[in-house]
Order: structure tokens, then C-alpha cells, then sequence
């Protein structure tokens, strides 16, 4: 069977297998359709968390990235999971404990102001949106390259099922939907990992195969990570292992980028609304374990894959003629994801760190999609790795349109501006919302806004200086009050904002000198959080401590179950 | 990690104020860690690490690429047990009714 053959099977298996659990598990009051009547399983909860957590860049693009940065990809590893350590530490039992529905809700309460409410929903619309719009695009690129369809057909079939599960499952649609995702992705982020691991050094495990020795071609025998190094050396580029090499970024840039993902990983509201869905805070605390342990299995694999690329990429094509490029080369040149420019007229493809002699041009993006066919693995595991890509994107999209959803029918249109709404009025409207918001989602996938991929780093940045210092605050200092808060997030906002806007899109050419302390764009997330945290401690100390109303929820919240029946 | 303090002991406080400061303990050890891991050995003492070599890994760069992401997992691992324990301990570990939403009820239902 060819490969496109096998993606059809593949893919409209896995669509169909989604359709059937939303079918099954219709939302029927607000409760379903926010947190999943808070019936979900810790272990369940863990896998849909990882689903919702690893979009389409974390699948498809994060390994070639890392496999083009080296040492430096460590910025989205350690990033990205080293902030559920913060969220399963500093927030997750507690926001379960208070109990409700959404983030801003909690922001509202604890700050016993509107206000402080309103600014968090835009934040968290924002980071959505932000957020949404890539993983349609993410669909539509999977589609258009596996399955040959017009991008813009592929965005459309996206959205149909998100549509379907999302506006009538709810919550819980959604959650159950994710964890039949979580088991597609991994299973297909896995296979060609392994198949490569055996095949390049004779380890079927990726973690282990990483830092052992070659099995074939000329450097056999010598350590993989060795031998890129020495591959590097050779053609000009700066080491893969090496640190603070120049070429690549500095020590402070490096750190800054770490923290504002990890705070930014442990405040996105995507995220934390997952652990509204289990039964009470143990859970929660149990449930962030699990979610760190599914998502490690892919983190932890991605680096390796990353590495085996780079072996197999420079192997397979520097000093090759053109002539006998492999056939996977052709397919992806057609897409322009790769780029070969015979710059000495040699016949031969020549990779370089020098840009006058380089002929080889290749999108990061293409590695983990193209790493199949790289490793010569069979038409099946190709199909797989795009219904993993699909699985990736579609379950991320979904938590992002719930918390969309629930901003504008909850927080919003129930607490600003129709108080006396009832559940069955509140339920139609969150799930207008949430068809309101599949479409524009779909919509901003099919006419991208060129600046998606710069303002990621908005939304990582965002959520850093906004929402992690207010929810950590109002959790563990009970002097802060809703005048620091709404400061400290204004301020956050706004230093983070002006950052990325000025070095994004009114002075791009500024270079890296202009940076403050060396900080670039993705970066400033940290330097916002921190103002954040100086001025809320800051202005709450200098105004009314909050009333005795707000002290007792946030006693209430650092307990896991009623303490005072229990005293 | 090992010295959590027994909670009985501080009886004018309450079970709130102990437990609390039982789970700030062991939040502040295992914070510790973490930023040890990541923050030092896997970015400020990356070279001097890279020095020595863990099979065919130089050793910071296994800590930024590898070793951190495993001991993340365990540390999660170890707060979720230990605050089984402390729960325990300080008789807050009951009703944890898997039906009841939060015991912060909603004001408006």
C-alpha cells in the first residue's frame, strides 16, 4: 500500500475513533461541559493533560529545532517540563481545592474584584487565540503534505471535527478525546524513534541510543554525540554539546527564555483548567504526576531524534550529488520546506556553516515528519507519524477553544454582563462560544497572520508576567490585595508587551546588543514576571489588607479537604 | 527531606497552620532541587560539567537534554507520596469525597 493509502486508513481511523467518544460523552450541564463533572481520573487526567499540553509544535517542530540549536534546545526541554514542577508544586491542588470553573474566576474571587477578573479573561482570550491559530495551521500543513489536499481544505476538515467534539462534548468530550490522542501521538513519536535508535546504534531505546556509538557508516564505533561534534567542526558550525560557543545564544539569554517558559508553561490557562476535571486536590497532586511522566516520554525522546536527524541528514546528503538525491529529498523540495541551490555548479550537495558556500537550505519543521522516510522505515509508520501530528494538534486546539468558551459564556457574559442567566441558558452559550471560536480559530488558520510563529513568545511570555505571579500570590501571600494585583498584571502586561512589539515587528534589525542585559524577545517574559511579583508585594503592603472573606478562602484553599470539620 | 516535623506537637496553632508549614517544608527542599537541576547543573555549570562524561554524554549537556526532565518526574512523584503522608498526619486526608465538587461551594447555585 502506498503511503498515501495508508494515511487515509490511518487518519480516518483516528478521526472516527474521536467522533465515537464524543458521541459517547456528551456534556449535559455546565458542570460536563467546563470540568468534566469533575469525574476524571488522575491517570486519565495525566494523559489528557499531555495531549493538551504537546500542540503541533512540540511534535513536529520542537525536535528540528533542537536538532538545528544543539545545547541551546535545552531552553524548550527544561522549559517546558520543568514548569509542571511549578504547577504541580505551587498551583494545581490549590486552584482544584478552591473548585470552580475557570482561572479568571479564581483571579475575581481572590482579588474580590471584577476588574481583576476582566483583564485576566482578555489575557487568557488572547493566549488562546494566539495559540489556536497555529495548530489549525499545524492541521493544514499535515493534510496538505500526507494526504495531498489543498491547505486551506485540510484547516476546514480540522475544524469539522474539533467542532463536532468540542461545541457538543464539552469538557468532556474533550478530555476523553485527548486521551485517546495522547495514545496516537506517543505511539507515533515513538516507533520511528526507536526504529532509528536500532538502527543508527543497535539501541532500541532513544534515551540510551543518544549517548552510545555508532553502529554504522564511516565514524562506526565512535560515540553519536562525539561524532556530531567532529561533523560540526568540520563543516563550520558551532559543536552540537557546546554551551556558550559563539553562534549560539548567551548564558543570560539562555536562563531568561527557561524561566519564562517554565512560569509561562505553569500559568497558561489551557493547562491549569485540566486540573478542575479530577475529583479534589490529592488528585490534582497525582494527576500533575502523571501529566509530567507522559509528557517526559516524548521529552525525552525528542532530543534523541533530534540528534539521529542531524547524523542522518548530513550523512545522507553533504558531498552527494544532486543526481542521487533520495526520493523523500524530492518530495519535500516540491514544498520548499527544502531548499538546494548548486551554488559551485559541482553537482554535489554541500551543507555549511558558511552562508557564502552552504547549498543546503531545510526547515526545522520537516525532521520529525520526514524522519521516516529518512530512515527508510516502511509506509505505515510514515501514516502513523501524521495521524500523531493530527492528534497533537487537534487535542490542543480543543483545550484552547474550551478556555475560550468558558472566558466568554462564564466569565464574561454570566459575571459582567447577565448575572441571572440560568444553566440551560449558560450552557447554549458557552457552546455558541465555542462554535464561535472553532470557526475563528479556522479562519486565522487559513489566512495566518504572518506573525504566528513571533507571537508564541507572546503567549509563553504572557501568561508568565500575568497570570503565574497572581495565581502564586494569591495563593501563598495572604497580605496580597486586589490593588497589587491588578498593578503588578498591568505593569507585567505591559513591560512584556512593549518588549516583544518593539524588537517584533517596529525595530526587527535592532540586534542582540540593543537587548536589555542580552534578553532576547523570548525572554522578557522573566523580566515582566519578576516586575510583577516587585509590585504587587510592593503596592499590597501600601494599601488595605483584603477582607476577612478572602482570607478565609485562601485558608480554605491551602487545605486538601474541609479542614475545620476535620479540627 | 527526611525531617519533616511532626505535626501534633504545635497545638496552638491548629491543623491548618502545621500542615501548612509541613507542605511549605517539603515544597521549599523539593523547589531546591529543582532549581539545582536545571537552573545550575544544566545551564550556569554546563561547561565545567562537560568535562567529565556519562557514557557517550558530556554531563551538562545530559543534565539540560536529559537528566533534568527525569528528575522533574521524580520530584513530582515524591510530592504527590509525601503529601499523602502529611495529609495523613494531620487528619486532612478525609473526606476527599470523589463526588463533592470543592468544598469552596459556588456562590451563586
Amino acid at each position: 500500500m502506498s503511503i498515501q493509502a495508508w494515511t487515509y486508513l490511518i487518519v480516518g481511523f483516528t478521526f472516527a475513533l474521536y467522533i465515537g467518544i464524543a458521541v459517547w460523552s456528551r456534556a449535559s450541564s455546565t458542570s460536563d461541559f467546563y470540568v468534566a463533572g469533575r469525574g476524571v481520573s488522575p491517570l486519565l487526567n495525566g494523559m489528557a493533560t499531555g495531549a493538551d499540553w504537546m500542540s503541533a509544535a512540540s511534535f513536529i517542530s520542537m525536535a528540528g529545532l533542537i536538532s538545528f540549536m544543539g545545547y541551546t534546545g535545552t531552553i524548550y526541554l527544561m522549559g517546558w517540563t520543568g514548569g509542571y514542577v511549578l504547577l504541580a508544586l505551587l498551583l494545581a491542588p490549590y486552584l482544584r481545592k478552591y473548585g470552580r470553573y475557570t482561572v479568571p474566576e479564581f483571579i475575581g474571587d481572590r482579588y474580590y474584584s471584577q476588574t481583576a477578573r476582566v483583564i485576566a479573561v482578555f489575557c487568557a482570550i488572547f493566549i488562546s487565540f494566539t495559540y489556536v491559530a497555529g495548530q489549525m495551521r499545524g492541521v493544514g500543513v499535515v493534510f496538505s503534505r500526507f494526504l495531498e489536499v489543498d491547505v486551506n481544505v485540510g484547516v476546514v476538515i480540522g475544524v469539522l471535527i474539533v467542532f463536532f467534539y468540542a461545541v457538543l462534548g464539552g469538557m468532556r468530550g474533550i478530555t476523553y478525546t485527548q486521551v485517546a490522542q495522547y495514545c496516537v501521538l506517543i505511539v507515533a513519536f515513538l516507533i520511528p524513534a526507536v526504529a532509528i535508535s536500532w538502527k543508527l546504534t543497535g539501541i532500541p531505546i532513544p534515551q540510551i541510543g543518544f549517548g552510545s556509538s555508532l553502529v554504522t557508516g564511516e565514524h562506526a564505533g565512535v560515540a553519536l554525540l562525539e561524532t556530531l561534534d567532529a561533523i560540526h567542526r568540520d563543516l563550520g558550525l558551532p559543536e552540537y554539546t557546546g554551551a556558550w560557543v559563539p553562534g549560539k545564544k548567551g548564558m543570560v539569554d539562555v536562563l531568561a527564555i527557561t524561566m519564562a517558559l517554565m512560569a509561562g508553561t505553569a500559568g497558561l490557562p489551557h493547562v491549569l483548567i485540566r486540573f478542575y476535571t479530577v475529583p479534589n486536590a490529592r488528585a490534582a497532586r497525582w494527576s500533575a504526576m502523571w501529566a509530567l511522566a507522559f509528557i517526559a516520554l516524548l521529552y525525552t525522546t525528542a532530543p534523541a531524534v533530534a540528534a539521529f536527524a542531524r547524523v542522518n541528514l548530513i550523512q545522507t546528503l553533504h558531498e552527494k550529488p544532486y543526481t542521487e538525491a533520495p526520493q523523500w529529498f524530492l518530495t519535500w523540495e516540491e514544498t520548499g520546506l527544502i531548499v538546494f541551490t548548486d551554488r559551485n555548479g559541482d553537482g554535489l550537495i554541500q551543507y555549511s556553516g558558511d552562508p557564502a558556500k552552504n547549498e543546503l537550505t531545510v526547515d526545522p519543521d520537516i525532521m520529525v515528519l520526514a524522519n521516516p522516510e529518512i530512515a527508510e522505515l516502511p509506509a505505515w509508520v510514515v501514516a502513523l507519524v501524521a495521524a500523531g501530528a493530527l492528534a497533537a494538534a487537534l487535542s490542543t486546539a480543543a483545550g484552547l477553544l474550551l478556555v475560550i468558551s468558558a472566558s466568554i459564556s462564564h466569565d464574561l457574559l454570566k459575571s459582567v454582563l447577565w448575572r441571572n442567566m440560568s444553566q440551560r441558558d449558560e450552557l447554549r452559550m458557552a457552546r455558541t462560544a465555542a462554535a464561535v471560536a472553532v470557526v475563528v480559530a479556522g479562519i486565522l488558520g487559513i489566512y495566518p497572520p504572518g506573525f504566528v510563529a513571533q507571537v508564541v513568545a507572546f503567549a509563553f511570555g504572557l501568561a508568565a508576567a500575568s497570570f503565574f505571579p497572581i495565581l502564586l500570590l494569591g495563593i501563598f501571600d495572604k497580605r496580597t490585595t486586589k490593588e497589587g494585583a491588578i498593578a503588578g498584571m498591568l505593569l507585567g502586561i505591559g513591560v512584556t508587551s512593549a518588549y516583544i512589539l518593539w524588537f517584533r515587528f517596529v525595530d526587527p534589525s535592532a540586534g542582540a546588543d540593543q537587548w536589555f542585559f542580552g534578553i532576547s524577545p523570548e525572554g522578557i517574559g522573566t523580566v515582566g514576571m519578576l516586575l510583577n511579583f516587585a509590585v504587587t508585594m510592593t503596592v499590597s503592603r501600601m494599601t488595605p489588607p483584603p477582607p476577612d472573606e478572602v482570607l478565609r478562602l485562601v485558608e480554605e484553599i491551602r487545605l486538601p479537604s474541609g479542614s475545620r470539620d476535620a479540627a | 527531606m527526611n525531617s519533616i516535623p511532626k505535626g501534633e506537637d504545635a497545638n496552638d496553632k491548629g491543623p491548618v497552620q502545621t500542615h501548612w508549614h509541613d507542605n511549605l517544608r517539603l515544597m521549599a527542599w523539593l523547589l531546591s532541587i529543582w532549581f539545582a537541576v536545571s537552573y545550575l547543573l544544566g545551564i550556569i555549570l554546563v561547561e565545567p560539567l562537560n568535562q567529565f562524561h556519562l557514557g557517550g554524554f558530556p554531563l551538562g549537556f545530559w543534565f539540560a537534554h536529559q537528566g533534568s526532565i527525569f528528575v522533574f518526574v521524580v520530584l513530582v512523584f515524591v510530592y504527590a507520596r509525601w503529601m499523602d503522608r502529611i495529609d495523613a498526619r494531620h487528619g486532612v486526608d478525609k473526606g476527599n469525597n470523589p463526588s463533592a465538587p470543592g468544598t469552596f461551594q459556588k456562590k451563586t447555585e
